[in-house]
C-alpha cells in the first residue's frame, strides 16, 4: 500500500481507495481512477511535477498533492 | 446595442408543438469526444453563440442545415463526464435536457457523441443520458481512427444493448452523417414506438456505471485500439527533460514573434485603410456636425476596435493549432510548476502570454481553463500584462522625457531600460494581484489540476477556419457594440454646448473639474481629458493630446513631444506611464470580461482595483521622481 504519488515512473499499481473531496473524487472516477483499476506512472513533467498516469487507455496528469490521496497496491514487474 | 446593457439571452423561436414532430435536438458528449467538430458539421457555418442566463456557460446553437434539416435546431451542450451536478457545466446540461433552462426549448431528441477510441470509459455517460427517456442516438466518433488502429466494436450488438440506434461516424472527415439524418427523419414521422426494455445501472454511483459499461463493452466485443505509437514517441521528445522545455520556449517565442511581427503591421495597415476610407467618406459628407458624428464619433470608434482583429485572428490561429494538435495540454503540463508559484495553474500560461499582444483575445483564450476560480483569477490579472496598445503611450513619453544615455554599450540605452522596466512592472503587478486573489476572494479552489493528455492529431483546416470565424464574430459583435455606444457618448459630451471649444465643452469642464484630483500626480487638466478619453482605449490619449496641443501626432510628433516637455514635469511624465502600466483603460477588455464572466461585477471590480492601484502608484512615482531627479 502506497500513495499513487510514490509510484515510480514505469511502475504499475492497482487503485485501492481515493480519499478526496466528493466532487474531485467523482471527477477522477469518471476519468477511470476507480478502485481495482490499473494505473501506470508514464512520465513526470520536466519540472518533476505533475506526473502523467495511464489509466483506462488514456493519459491524465495529476499534481503530487492530488495523487498522494489515492492509495495503490504496487504490482511486481510483469 | 442591447448586448452592452442587458445580459445576452438566448432567443430561439419556439414553434407550437406538433405531436410526434421534433424541432429541437440536443448534442451531448464527454470533453474531447469531438463534439464541437460534429456540431460544426451538422450546422454548417450558421451558428449562434450566447451565454445561458446567470451562468458563464456558453451556449452554441444553430439550424441543422449541414444535413439538409434546416427546420431543426441543434443545441450544443457543454462537454461533461457525467450528469452529476457538482459542476456548473453539468448543471446546465441537466437543466437543458429537462427543459428547465429559461429560453432554451426542451429537446425532443438527443445525439450522444462518444469517442470510440475510449469507448469503455465513455459509455459511462450513456447510462444517465438514456435514463432520461428521450429519443436518443449514440454516435461513435473517430471510428475511422479506431479501425485503423486495430480497434473494433459490434454496433448492432451495442444498439441492442442500449436499446437505441448506434452509428459509427467521423466528424473530422464527415462520414456516417447520413445515419443522423435518417434517424432524425424517422423521428419526425409521428410513430408510436414501443419503449425498448433497457437495464440501467443504479443512478449516481460511478462504480455501478463502470460495471455496466464494462459489461456492455465485453458483450459488444469492443476491442480498444492500440494507443498511437506517434503520441508516445512525440511525448518522449516534447515532454523530455531537456527537449521538452526547449520546444516549449520555441513555441512561446513563435507565438510572440507572429503576433508582433506579422500582427502589428497588419493592424497598422488595417488602421490606415480604415482611416483613409473614413476620410474619403468624410469628404463626401462635407464639414458639418454629421461628418463629425459619423466619422470622428462612430467610424473612428468602430475602427479603433477593428484594428485588433488581425492580431486576434493570428493568435487564435496559433492557439487553434496548439489545441487541436494536442500540444496545448502538454504546454499546460510543462508550465504548471511555474504557474503554481503564483497561485494559477498551467492552463493560464498561454492566455497570459497572449496578453502581451492584447488582453482581449487573451481573456477569450482563458476558456481552456475549466476551473472557474482559476479562470476568473487569470481574467482579472491579464490586463496588467503590457499590451501593444500601451506601446504608443510609452514611446511618446519616453521619447519626450528620457534622454537616450547608453547603459550597456550601444545596444542597451536608458530609454530601452525604462521600457523594459515598464514591462516588468506590469508583470509584477499581475503576480501580486494573482497572489492577492488566490488568498482572498478566489481562495484555493476545490477542483485540482486534472489534465487529460489527448493523442496528437493533425488539425483540420475546416475546424481551424470555423474557430477563427467564431472568435472573430464574437469579438466584432460584442466589443463593437459597447465601443460604439461609448464613442457616441464621448462625441456628444465633447460637442455640447454646440460650437464650443474643447475646454468649454462638457468634457472639457469635466477635465477641469477633476484637475484637483489628478494634480498630486503631476497632471494638468489636458492630461485629465486625455485620461478620460483613453478609457475607451489606451492609445486614444496620443490622439487626444495631439488635438489638445494643436498638433497632429502622426506628422508633427516632435511638436507634441516639445509641447509635453513644456507642460509636464519629469515626475508627472513618469507618473503618467506608470499610471498607464496599471490602469484599466480599455473598454474592449471590460466588455470582454463582462461577456466571459457574464456579470458586470467582475469588470467593475477590476476597473476599480486597477484604477486605485494606478492612482497610488502614479502618486508615489511623482513624489519620488520629483524628489530625487
Amino acid at each position: 500500500m502506497a500513495a499513487l504519488s510514490e509510484l515510480r515512473v514505469g511502475g504499475t499499481g492497482v487503485i485501492e481507495v481515493l480519499r478526496l473531496p466528493d466532487e474531485i473524487q467523482h471527477h477522477l472516477m469518471h476519468m477511470g481512477f476507480i478502485p481495482e483499476a490499473r494505473v501506470r506512472a508514464v512520465r513526470r513533467a520536466p519540472a518533476g511535477d505533475p506526473t502523467v498516469y495511464a489509466v483506462d487507455g488514456m493519459e491524465v496528469a495529476l499534481r503530487r498533492d492530488t495523487a498522494r490521496w489515492i492509495t495503490v497496491r504496487e504490482l511486481e514487474e510483469e | 446595442m442591447s448586448s452592452c446593457c442587458t445580459p445576452a439571452t438566448i432567443e430561439i423561436e419556439t414553434r407550437p408543438r406538433v405531436a410526434g414532430k421534433i424541432h429541437t435536438v440536443a448534442l451531448i458528449g464527454p470533453p474531447n469526444s469531438g463534439k464541437s467538430t460534429l456540431f460544426n458539421r451538422l450546422t454548417g457555418l450558421r451558428q449562434k453563440v450566447a451565454n445561458y442566463p446567470g451562468v458563464t456557460v456558453e451556449q452554441h446553437y444553430g439550424k441543422m442545415s449541414g444535413i439538409d434539416r434546416g427546420d431543426l435546431i441543434l443545441i450544443d451542450l457543454p462537454g461533461i463526464y457525467s450528469l452529476n451536478t457538482h459542476s456548473e457545466d453539468a448543471r446546465v446540461a441537466v437543466d437543458v435536457l429537462h427543459g428547465r433552462m429559461p429560453g432554451a426549448p426542451a429537446p425532443d431528441a438527443v445525439l450522444l457523441v462518444l469517442d470510440s477510441l475510449h469507448l469503455q470509459r465513455q459509455l459511462m455517460l450513456a447510462a444517465p443520458i438514456l435514463s432520461l427517456g428521450l429519443p436518443t442516438m449514440v454516435l461513435l466518433n473517430m471510428s475511422d481512427l479506431m479501425e485503423t488502429r486495430g480497434g473494433e466494436v459490434d454496433t448492432l450488438a451495442l444498439a441492442r444493448e442500449l436499446g437505441v440506434p448506434v452509428a459509427k461516424i467521423s466528424a473530422a472527415r464527415g462520414t456516417g452523417l447520413d445515419a443522423i439524418k435518417h434517424f432524425l427523419d424517422q423521428k419526425s414521422e409521428p410513430v408510436k414506438a414501443a419503449a425498448p426494455k433497457l437495464e440501467l445501472p443504479v443512478m449516481g454511483n460511478p462504480r455501478s456505471y463502470r460495471q455496466w459499461a464494462t459489461g456492455i463493452s465485453t458483450r459488444t466485443k469492443y476491442k480498444a485500439p492500440l494507443s498511437s505509437e506517434w503520441t508516445r514517441k512525440l511525448d518522449s521528445v516534447l515532454l523530455g527533460r531537456i527537449t521538452g522545455p526547449l520546444f516549449f520556449i520555441a513555441v512561446v517565442f513563435a507565438v510572440f514573434q507572429v503576433v508582433f511581427s506579422i500582427g502589428r503591421p497588419l493592424s497598422d495597415a488595417l488602421q490606415d485603410l480604415l482611416n483613409a476610407s473614413g476620410d474619403k467618406v468624410g469628404l463626401l459628407l462635407g464639414h458639418g456636425w454629421l461628418q463629425s458624428l459619423l466619422i470622428d464619433g462612430v467610424w473612428k470608434g468602430v475602427a479603433s476596435v477593428l484594428v485588433f482583429l488581425p492580431q486576434i485572428l493570428l493568435l487564435f490561429l496559433f492557439i487553434g493549432i496548439l489545441e487541436d494538435s494536442g500540444y496545448l495540454a502538454r504546454a499546460a503540463l510543462i508550465a504548471d510548476r511555474m504557474m503554481r508559484a503564483i497561485g494559477l495553474n498551467g492552463k493560464a500560461f498561454i492566455p497570459l502570454l497572449s496578453a502581451y499582444a492584447c488582453a482581449v483575445p487573451a481573456i477569450m483564450a482563458t476558456r481552456t481553463i475549466e476551473n472557474k476560480r482559476d479562470r476568473f483569477a487569470t481574467i482579472l490579472v491579464t490586463p496588467f500584462m503590457t499590451c501593444s496598445a500601451r506601446l504608443p503611450v510609452y514611446l511618446l513619453i519616453i521619447a519626450a522625457f528620457v534622454p537616450n544615455k547608453p547603459l550597456l554599450g550601444n545596444f542597451f540605452g536608458l530609454q530601452a531600460a525604462v521600457m523594459v522596466g515598464l514591462y516588468v512592472l506590469g508583470f509584477l503587478a499581475a503576480l501580486f494581484t494573482a497572489r492577492l486573489l488566490k488568498s482572498s476572494i478566489l481562495k484555493a479552489s476545490s477542483a485540482p489540476f486534472i489534465l487529460e493528455l489527448p493523442q496528437y492529431r493533425v488539425p483540420t483546416l475546416r475546424s481551424l477556419g470555423l474557430r477563427l470565424m467564431d472568435r472573430g464574430m464574437v469579438f466584432v459583435k460584442q466589443a463593437g457594440t459597447v465601443i460604439l455606444s461609448v464613442m457616441l457618448v464621448l462625441w456628444i459630451l465633447s460637442h455640447i454646448p454646440f460650437h464650443a471649444d474643447l475646454p468649454q465643452s462638457l468634457i472639457g469642464r469635466v477635465g477641469q473639474f477633476i484637475e484637483p484630483v489628478i494634480r498630486p500626480l503631476g497632471f494638468n487638466w489636458k492630461i485629465g481629458i486625455g485620461l478620460l478619453s483613453s478609457v475607451i482605449a489606451r492609445e486614444v490619449i496620443v490622439g487626444t493630446l495631439g488635438n489638445l496641443y494643436g498638433a497632429d501626432p502622426a506628422t508633427q510628433s516632435l511638436t507634441l513631444q516639445a509641447a509635453l516637455r513644456h507642460d509636464l514635469t519629469l515626475g508627472g511624465a513618469m507618473a503618467l506611464v506608470v499610471f498607464f502600466a496599471f490602469a484599466m483603460q480599455c473598454t474592449s477588455t471590460l466588455a470582454v470580461v463582462k461577456r466571459e464572466t457574464n456579470s458586470w461585477k467582475w469588470p467593475a471590480l477590476q476597473f476599480a482595483y486597477m484604477s486605485v492601484l494606478a492612482y497610488l502608484a502614479a502618486l508615489a512615482t511623482n513624489v519620488l521622481v520629483s524628489k530625487f531627479f
